[in-house]
């Protein structure tokens, strides 16, 4: 049992009597709820009263709730709390569904409230009634439906903390609009009791000594870290594990920064759209430690001939991970950080010369490098721009593509925390409302939002949000015209049939958008521009600036593994071969 | 491989759909599904039946255990355990043939728990193979209806810690 009292609540006087949408307001506030993503509507009314008394609990209005799921999704990626996302029943509740299943697949902690009807009207196909719990039963961590005013505050706790622990997760709150009009009882402290629910954090001992000596017959490891150690804020300890065993470290999408790529150590990231040295050093280590990271088919490629080699070690806080895709010789549940801890005290430094030399050959021989179809701007060189200007404490939220994958090739991430990508669902739409929701959460850091022109038309209406809250998040609009990695798989896997996936004729002109919605915006076609119009649009700080670069129209992503393939076997640029000879 | 699992939990909102969606979300086999009432202590137990070999009992049990509600499970299969399964079986039953069927559920230590001019209803209970044997020999005269509870399960004593594959997930 956890018994949480807050001086807040404490304050309060034993067992007042206030309505449910005071105690749910208040409970919010004692769970540390600084600020909500939300949208009203017919039965939140009651709510949103008690919010226009309470001041201090900010409320972002986002313009779609859509918008809302992925902006408390970005503040809980930037400050490892939960994100609040509050919104009407029926359809604004089934606006969130995408950012809902975007967070599940990503292990974001949410907390969803979503309005309902009346509870005498539930089951009644009542106007705006949905049964969003049944809906979002496969895409949350838990859902609660309060049918009592007096459960409101210990269901507030107990989803705050199932949200946050072991896995995060979504969970959703469904709240009967004559709940929240009820009286009940607040209460000065509330407490948590879930016996069904006892994440492990210390890993067992004898299996943490086991990987140990594991590791010190490795003359060949990698590790392969993931979104979890981000989650478990384990980056220090992962940084010094792999300095200790001289070992190089591949990361997942998500966890870019967890490790510092600009470490020698550093792979950068491996996969489908990983780095050639990265998926090949992983194809032939010896002991692959695997750390918050789920094996994910975009990672494995081909499962029979991923680390064929390799004795894996696998670290998970969620045990239906472990020895779910590969069979892990050595599995440990729990946090990363008490175990990568203990792992540090234990483990010896390793000699790994010869293998780290090998590497530094791979790197050299087969860097990430593209080739532009024709005389526009290349992608990879605007991010990298954009990048050495901005500065390592800048957090980009992607949206999905090709635009995605370059930022994650060539942005060179060292820190925890700085990049939000969907990888897990790969939601289109999701780089914009994300971004605004890390300039919320993080007011200190500069938030760039990298995008292609077909997802930021996804949730473009977010725009408005921005400009509402003056939040100066730079978005470099990369503008190919297409639905760019959709192209690229029809160009190298469809002979170039293009079906569906030219975006050019109807595109708006985006900088007349962007600057109908109050932004400051700007199109740069031209190499010698990327650098001053970036400079230009930093001076500007009090609202969102849109950066349209024109980019090369049919400019693939490499390196490639198709689908389906081993990751030894990656489509190269043409030009590799220029590099090597 | 036919498998039995036992798993306690809360019934607490939307916790059968959750257990039961799993299933279907995640391509796993729910053959029967047999739920008790709350209990006492606040747990109701649910013994179902599935298939798979180890590796796949293993996810099962391991995706159960994510659930919030869920306390504990258990897989029954191979541990020294009492199975049961109750089925009334409605037999189309003229006059002429009612002694036979009479017979024929005696045969299976059944019970006739109904008797109308038409039709004879017999209560069988047993494990699951034993129900099917019963229900294909009253085939012959006319099944009209059967209805069947899925298995209930429990561990025989003293087996419990010794053979019972008790899989508590987490302690790795
Ligand atoms: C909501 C959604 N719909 C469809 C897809 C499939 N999809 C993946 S990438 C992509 C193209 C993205 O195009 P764009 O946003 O212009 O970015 P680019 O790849 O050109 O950088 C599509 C359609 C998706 N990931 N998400």
């Amino acid at each position: 049992m956890n018994v949480k009292a807050t001086p807040k609540a404490a304050a309060v006087s034993a067992a007042a009597a206030k309505s449910g949408a005071e105690i749910l307001i208040q409970s919010l506030i004692d769970e540390g709820t600084d600020t909500i993503f939300g949208y009203p509507g017919g039965v939140l009314l009651g709510i949103y009263d008690v919010l226009y008394r309470t001041p201090e609990l900010k409320h972002i209005l986002v313009r779609h709730e859509q918008g809302a799921a992925h902006a408390a999704d970005g503040y809980a990626r930037v400050t490892g709390k939960p994100g609040v996302v509050l919104v009407t029943s029926g359809p604004g509740a089934t606006n969130t569904v995408t950012g809902i299943a975007t967070a599940y697949m990503d292990s974001v902690p949410l907390v969803v409230l979503t309005g309902q009807v009346s509870s005498t009207a539930i089951g009644q196909d009542a106007f705006q009634e949905a049964d969003i719990v049944g809906i979002t039963r496969p895409i949350t961590k838990h859902s609660y439906l309060i049918r009592d005013v007096e459960k409101i505050q210990e269901t507030i706790a107990e989803a705050f903390h199932i949200a946050a622990t072991g896995r995060p997760g979504p969970v959703l709150i469904d709240l009967p609009v004559d709940v929240m009009r009820a009286t009940g009882s607040y209460k000065p402290e509330s407490c948590v009791s879930l016996p069904g629910y006892q994440p492990r954090d210390t890993g067992n001992p004898p299996q943490i000594e086991k990987a140990a000596r594991l590791l010190s017959t490795a003359e060949r490891p990698v590790i392969y870290a993931g979104g979890g150690v981000i989650t478990a804020e384990a980056s220090t300890e992962l940084t010094l594990l792999a300095r200790t065993l001289n070992a190089p470290v591949a990361t997942t999408l998500l966890g870019l920064g967890a490790f510092p790529e600009t470490d020698p150590l550093s792979l950068g990231m491996l996969g489908m759209h990983g780095q050639w040295t990265a998926n090949t050093a992983v194809a032939e280590c010896d002991v692959l430690l695997a750390v918050g990271a789920r094996f994910d088919d975009r990672v494995t490629g081909r499962l029979d001939r991923f680390a064929t080699k390799a004795r894996v070690i696998h670290i998970d806080m969620d045990p239906a991970s472990i020895s779910k895709v590969i069979t892990a010789h050595v599995p440990i549940v729990g946090h990363a950080r008490p175990i990568l801890s203990a792992l540090l005290e234990t483990v010896t430094p390793l000699n790994t010369s010869a293998w780290l030399s090998q590497i530094a050959a791979w790197k050299k021989e087969h860097p990430a490098i593209t080739q532009p179809t024709d005389k526009r701007l290349s992608a990879p060189d605007v991010l990298r721009q954009v990048a050495d200007i901005m500065g390592h404490d800048t957090i980009v939220a992607t949206d999905v593509g090709q635009n995605q994958m370059f930022a994650a090739q060539y942005w060179g991430f060292t820190r925890p925390r700085t990049l939000l990508s969907s990888g897990g669902l790969g939601t289109m739409g999701y780089g914009l409302p994300a971004a605004i929701g890390a300039a919320i959460g993080r007011p200190d850091c500069p938030v760039v939002c990298i995008t292609g022109d077909g997802g930021f038309q996804m949730n473009i209406q977010e725009l408005a949000t921005a400009v509402h809250y003056g939040l100066p998040v730079l978005i470099v609009l990369l503008n190919n015209g297409y639905l760019g990695m959709v192209r690229q798989w029809q160009d190298l896997f469809f002979d170039k049939r293009y079906a569906h996936t030219d975006l050019d004729p109807g595109n708006p002109d985006f900088i007349r958008l962007a600057e109908s919605f109050g932004a400051w915006a700007k199109r740069v076609t031209m190499a010698d521009q990327v650098r001053p119009v970036i400079e230009a649009a930093l001076e500007v700080v009090d609202c969102p600036r849109v950066i349209e670069f024109v980019v090369s129209r049919e400019e693939n992503v490499m390196p490639m593994v198709p689908a389906g393939a081993a990751t030894t076997d990656m489509l190269e640029s043409e030009l590799i071969k220029g590099v090597r000879s | 491989m036919k498998r039995t699992l036992a798993v306690w939990f809360q019934n607490r909102f939307s916790a059968i759909p959750r257990i039961t969606g799993l299933f279907s979300g995640r391509g796993f086999v729910l053959e029967s599904i047999c739920i008790g009432s709350e209990t006492e202590d606040g747990l109701t137990r649910l013994t179902l039946t599935t298939r798979g070999d180890d590796s796949l009992i293993e996810r099962i049990v391991k995706q159960l255990h994510r659930l919030i509600d869920v306390i504990q499970v258990v897989d029954l299969t191979g541990a020294p355990s009492v199975e049961r399964e109750l089925a009334l079986i409605k037999v189309q039953s003229p006059n002429r043939t009612q002694r036979e069927i009479v017979q024929l559920a005696e045969v299976f230590r059944g019970r006739i728990v109904d008797m109308g001019a038409r039709s004879v209803t017999v209560e069988v209970t047993g494990r699951s193979d034993k129900i099917d044997a019963a229900i294909d020999r009253f085939k012959p005269f006319g099944v009209i209806e059967v209805s069947r509870t899925g298995t209930a399960a429990l561990k025989r004593d003293e087996a419990c810690e010794k053979a019972g594959r008790a899989v508590v997930v987490g302690m790795v």
